[in-house]
């Protein structure tokens, strides 16, 4: 493997693992702040993937001409979605075992592809990425670089940073680290917790169906979508430490990097390095990288 | 008597005579519903798939007035998700629990593997709609199993003789880590190296991954002279539109087995614009009979045929051949198979005949991508059989 090669190998694992950072961070929060795991957690990124497909029409033509204003309001149904959803039915399950959450979550990933299914049906779509961001970026001979994936890594870096930012240094963010270790101690100071944890749990589903929504040109647009992101955004956590977004972030980088360099070196070994992966580093540290809280 | 009395007492007699009546054809014919096992995806990444597939294997039925052999058609329906793991429970549930009298399924080649083996141990009627896996018409081989489709060898070989004559000498591959991905490949290097050429790198990654970008990147630093590939369905509409967004489209030409752009191509877009395909069907084909066929079906379901809803109509066009020459009765095992061997079936991809393993004879045709149809550019390999290595039948 030439230099080159290797660069734009390392570029491409950048852009896998900081996308999976996204799905995976508000899995990661949901779980680590108010103990629910969320099945339903890769039904939103489908549900993006399919804004970008249906609402782009109505809002702006074409997913690539309305780019933003697609954008914009699919962020503002997810939020809408997010906080209807918790209200309906999450806010119910704070309380329960894993089972149930398990149980109540796989039954909204049937509802979900159900509905699916009833509003634009189970064929696969494409989507074409805005004009001013098609295009490849030459870098040697031969070798170019989609403008569209670097575009992704951009947005996905800053909300990385964003959200770290957010997490350790601002008041909100405090409140919710201490709405995770104590929940009655917070709320006896005055917070309410109730509506802080709809807040992040709407925040969690907006992200996720972000990063359906600028994943969609790049990874098309399919029943079931949902699933397999799902997958692997538990391998996310479960590397990273329960509910340490620090630790999804290293997670996914990592997974990444190993995803992206077996395909290329050990092609018949890749579908499992991943989990190879996770295996070796829960014998290390039982809690993941980072164990929050 | 009361009055409530005497409406209770005729009301079960007008629902004696009703039932009665609903029971006289069945009666007269002396044979109940012919029970079909649909075994096809109807989710994932397969799911238009296995959709195209009923729907023509209901086109012909419905053409023939509802029934085959005499028989009405019952069907009961499993969606086997394109998980092999899955595949003997559900073919088992269909013929134990449902007691189905022929079993249709399926695209992936893994399911339909285990599909041909739990036929073969129950000598249920199967007929493959889609799944090219080689093994099926090969050592699998056994006289109830047939196929509607094509062997994954068929296609292939017939691209490795198109891209040796064109020139290109150094090929890298491409595909998904299972049966239909390798046999596609090993079928255009028989034919490719044959003819002079040479296959540099064979890449693949697992079956349903859609990430491709790491192995697009290797492509390009390889260099190749042309790409071969196989990829179907979701899988099939994201390679196009990566190979396109990373640039090679440009530089180095993609050649395909045709489920690349077959049922794809609305996704696609102008990132499929003109790239040449083998398969046993084209959309332009242009004869009365397909012309027939592509009308009927898209006043039926407003939608227009693809390869797939091709494979479902002559699975049933094959089913009715054999239960006309044994008048419905699928017991008579050996009357029903031989009558589909001997058959010239009249498919709307130009007639054709079956293999001794039970497999299509028939022309592949080059295609080109223009707009939204798959166009006929030329027949690749006329009456191409596939070899049935390690078939005894």
């Amino acid at each position: 493997m030439d230099l080159t090669t290797f660069l734009i190998q390392c570029l491409n694992a950048l852009q896998y693992g900081l996308l999976l950072f996204l799905v995976a961070s508000g899995l990661t929060l949901i779980f680590g702040i108010m103990g629910v795991i969320n099945l339903a957690h890769g039904s939103f990124y489908m549900i993006g993937a399919y804004m970008a497909y249906a609402l782009a029409p109505i809002v702006g033509g074409t997913f690539s001409g309305g780019f933003f204003a697609t954008l914009a309001v699919g962020l503002v149904l997810a939020v809408l979605l997010g906080y209807v959803l918790e209200w309906a039915f999450f806010s119910f399950l704070y309380e329960r075992d894993h089972l149930q959450q398990v149980l109540m979550t796989y039954g909204l990933i049937l509802v979900f592809e159900e509905l699916r299914s009833l509003l634009v049906g189970d064929d696969v779509h494409g989507v074409q990425a805005p004009d001013f961001l098609a295009g490849t970026l030459p870098l040697g001979e031969l070798m170019t670089y989609p403008v569209y994936r670097l575009f992704i890594s951009g947005v996905c870096l800053v909300l990385a940073l964003a959200m770290y930012f957010v997490f350790t240094r601002t008041r909100l963010g405090m409140m919710i680290r201490a709405g995770s270790a104590n929940r009655e101690m917070v709320q006896s100071l005055g917070i309410d917790i109730k509506f802080l944890y709809r807040v992040v749990f709407a925040a969690g589903v907006a992200i996720a169906v972000f990063a359906g929504m600028i994943a969609a040109p790049v990874s098309s647009v399919y029943p079931g979508m949902g699933n397999t992101v799902l997958i692997i955004c538990f391998v996310v956590v479960v590397i990273g430490g329960i509910g340490s977004i620090r630790g999804a972030l290293l997670a996914a980088l990592l997974i990444g990097v190993v995803d992206t360099f077996g395909k290329v070196l050990l092609p018949q070994a890749s579908g499992v390095l991943v989990y190879v992966l996770m295996a070796l580093i829960l014998l290390v540290k039982p809690d993941g990288l980072f164990k929050a809280g | 008597m009361s009055s409530s009395h005497k409406t209770l007492i005729s009301r079960a007699v007008a629902t004696l005579a009703l039932s009665a009546l609903s029971a006289l054809p069945t009666l007269a014919q002396g044979l109940p519903k012919l029970k079909v096992g649909l075994m096809l995806p109807y989710t994932g990444t397969y799911a238009a798939l296995g959709n195209a597939i009923e729907n023509g294997f209901r086109l012909h039925i419905a053409e023939q007035g509802g029934k085959l052999g005499g028989r009405e058609i019952e069907f009961v329906k499993v969606d086997d998700e394109s998980d092999p793991s899955k595949a003997t429970d559900n073919v088992n549930k269909l013929i134990k629990r449902d007691n189905v009298d022929v079993l249709i399924g399926s695209v992936h080649s893994g399911v339909a593997m285990a599909m041909a083996k739990v036929a073969k141990d129950t000598g249920t009627v199967l007929i493959v709609p889609n799944a090219g896996a080689d093994a099926v018409t090969g050592p699998m081989c056994a006289s109830n199993i047939f196929r509607s489709s094509f062997s994954n060898w068929q296609p292939g070989y017939a691209m490795g003789e198109v891209v040796a004559k064109k020139g290109h000498k150094k090929v890298v591959t491409i595909t998904w880590k299972y049966a239909a991905g390798d046999e596609s490949i090993r079928g255009f290097k028989e034919s490719f190296e044959k003819g002079g050429g040479k296959v540099v790198k064979e890449l693949n990654l697992p079956f349903p991954n859609v990430e491709f970008q790491a192995l697009l990147t290797e492509i390009a630093a390889a260099k190749p002279d042309a790409v071969y590939t196989f990829f179907a369905g979701g899988g099939a509409v994201k390679f196009v539109k990566d190979y396109a967004a990373a640039g090679l489209k440009k530089t180095i030409p993609l050649y395909g087995a045709g489920f690349l752009t077959d049922g794809t191509l609305d996704a696609q877009g102008a990132d499929a614009a003109d790239l040449l395909t083998t398969l046993h069907y084209a959309d332009s084909l242009n004869t009365p009979r397909d012309n027939a066929f592509r009308l009927s079906y898209a006043k039926a379901y407003k939608l227009q045929p693809d390869v797939y809803a091709v494979q479902g109509y002559d699975a049933a066009q094959m089913l009715a051949v054999g239960l006309a020459a044994v008048k419905g009765d699928i017991g008579k095992k050996a009357e029903f198979t031989t009558a589909i061997e001997k058959a010239k079936i009249d498919s709307p991809r130009g007639p054709f005949t079956l293999s001794r393993s039970h497999n299509p004879v028939q022309d592949i045709y080059l295609r080109q991508v223009g707009g939204k149809e798959n166009k006929l550019a030329s027949i690749a390999s006329k009456a191409l059989a596939d070899p049935g290595r390690g078939c005894r039948l």
